[in-house]
């Protein structure tokens, strides 16, 4: 499979497999940032899950309701203060924590009013991303589609920045899986070799 | 939606009120919109706010000009589509638009009841509506839906009567009203009761109504429905005659738009319902028997919900809004919540903003009937 081929839909599908894989039937989830609600309705028709999305952008918002998902026009920038503590069994970031800037509080929070957190990201350190930087150039692709001119991304963040920010806020990283570009799982050097991450969390037992 | 008919409903038994006096009898005028299918599971009850009244939608045969209140949202194709949903609009009790209210003939003393109406609350109101409901069997409205005032009591709805709606729509509601709220009604309230032709509220004994008090009240009910932004690019400091005059005339326009909109109000609302709907906004607040848990007030209800909000509401805001959401998230409620940008204040919920409709549309769309 190359996912470069592949269309939005079939990507999205790419990206809900593997989120979807750590979903057990009939949870409670909340996906931060979830969009037009793609992932929450394909949770909700696979495994059966009660959604709750959030996302601030308005036409997302009504594509969610659309789509027949609960969807909160929120700012999670500000916090999850109104949600109360593990009301949800996961919580879910896809694509969205590097469009934040309150990356700590966010993650902070999903550990809060979640048993488990599953967060994915686009790798900064990518092979190719930095073959780019080492020509002088921001990278450009499929997981990081922008032009730094016009990215929404405001956290540029490789695996082991993750991973190290994960262990000073007392977060447990339960699982990882890391893709290259193609699609591909990657195990070796992931830091290197992973365009795309996802990350199950837990809280790291006191 | 084409001309529509008012009906009557007329229920002999008694009501207790809130209040804790008893109705012997009353009846509510309403209209229907579209067809209830055979299933009943089609209807749909839209609550009306401080000013409103059972004419949603399409003109009465008496009269042609007078267009429904929530024309732009509800008839055939619109986004609460008659083809699809039955449509109720009721008169609240303690109105005057038919219902039985302060206009209405006191049986006791065969004069209009004027300042003895009881005070009729939000509870009151969906009690009414709900024998209503039975008359036109209605055991579950697929939807009760209503802006702000209106919004309360799709709340009220879903708390007192769980098991008989399937999804509240609340508009620029609020869970109960802030201090300042409270203040802007009783200035309201004052205006009219400090009107030397209100009579302590029997005005219509002697022929006359207290209609610059009602004028003044609705003048400042205005200043809070709009919004501070929508105001500036309407009006700024427009002058009506183009130079300062440096009199009390009217000399800016939005004094001219003030002045125009509360005799307007004022030549058809009568003031006893102005006074008691403000009071039923006042008192609603279903946190108040759980010690201020509005989760806890909303733990009987079933419902799914879509909460809708306005960003430049400053009447009711969308914290407010964000109150009931959290406090339904609390007991695991279905919830949905938009917070529209429309610039003109807690009165957008009246208009035909087109991403605000579309919500609207979408959620109606996804009613399972």
């Amino acid at each position: 499979m190359n996912i470069h081929k592949l269309s939005k839909r079939e990507r999205e599908r790419f990206d809900f497999d593997i989120i979807a894989h750590w979903i057990p039937a009939g949870e409670r989830v909340l996906d931060l940032g979830c969009g037009d609600g793609n992932l929450l309705r394909y949770l909700s028709e696979t495994k059966r899950v009660e959604g709750c999305g959030v996302e601030i952008n308005p036409q997302s918002v009504l594509q969610c309701v659309r789509n027949g998902v609960n969807v909160l026009q929120i700012d999670i920038e500000g916090g999850l203060s109104g949600f109360e503590d593990l009301s949800f069994d996961h919580a879910i970031i896809s694509q969205a924590l590097q469009a934040m800037h309150a990356t700590e509080r966010i993650l902070a929070e999903m550990l809060r009013v979640a048993g488990e957190a599953v967060v994915s990201f686009p790798n900064f350190a990518y092979r190719t991303n930095r073959s780019a930087v080492a020509k002088g150039h921001m990278p450009v692709s499929p997981d990081l589609p922008y032009e730094w001119y016009d990215t929404p991304n405001v956290r540029f963040f490789t695996l082991v920045d993750f991973e190290a920010l994960c262990d000073q806020l007392g977060i447990e990283i339960r699982e990882k899986l890391a893709f290259d570009e193609t699609g591909r799982r990657v195990t070796d050097d992931p830091n290197l070799n992973g365009s795309l991450a996802f990350y199950l969390l837990g809280r790291r037992p006191e | 939606m084409g001309v529509v008919a008012p009906q009557r409903f007329g229920s002999d038994a008694p009501l207790r009120l809130k209040s804790g006096v008893t109705l012997p009898a009353f009846e509510l005028v309403y209209e229907t919109y579209g067809t209830l299918n055979a299933s009943r599971s089609n209807a749909v009850l839209v609550c009306h706010a401080l000013s409103g009244n059972h004419h949603l939608a399409g003109v009465t045969a008496d009269n042609p000009d007078e267009i429904g209140w929530w024309d732009n949202l509800i008839g055939p194709g619109k986004p609460l589509d008659t083809r699809r949903f039955f449509v109720v609009g009721v008169n609240n009790l303690g109105g005057c638009y038919g219902s039985t209210g302060p206009l209405s003939i006191n049986p006791e003393t065969g004069r209009r009841y004027g300042a003895d109406f009881p005070l009729v609350l939000v509870e009151d109101w969906v009690q009414a509506q709900a024998r209503l409901a039975d008359h036109l069997g209605i055991e579950t409205w697929a939807a009760v839906v209503g802006g702000s005032l209106g919004g309360m009591q799709a709340l009220e709805w879903a708390m007192r009567f769980p098991d008989r709606l399937r999804h509240v729509i609340a508009i620029a509601a609020t869970p109960k009203l802030t201090a300042q709220n409270i203040a802007f009604n009783e200035v309201a309230r004052q205006a009219i009761l400090s009107d030397t032709n209100f009579h302590g509220g029997h005005y219509a004994e002697y022929g006359v109504v207290p209609s610059n008090g009602l004028r003044l009240a609705r003048m400042i009910g205005h200043i809070t429905y709009l919004s501070d932004s929508q105001m500036g690019d309407k009006f700024g400091r427009q002058l009506s005659k183009g130079e300062y005059q440096f009199s009390y005339d009217v000399n800016f326009e939005v004094e001219s738009y003030l002045r125009h909109q509360g005799s307007k109000f004022s030549a058809f609302f009568d003031a006893n319902t102005y006074l008691t709907t403000t009071k039923a906004l006042d008192y609603f607040d279903p946190a108040y028997d759980h010690d201020g848990d509005l989760s806890a007030a909303l733990a009987s209800a079933r419902a799914d919900f879509l909460i809708v909000s306005f960003t430049t509401d400053w009447r009711f805001s969308p914290a407010r809004s964000r109150e009931i959401v959290f406090a339904l998230m609390k007991n695991r409620r279905r919830v949905s919540y938009a917070n529209v940008d429309c610039d003109a204040g807690h009165d957008s919920f009246l208009l035909a903003d087109p991403h605000y409709h579309a919500v609207l549309r979408a959620y109606f769309e996804n009613i399972r009937l």
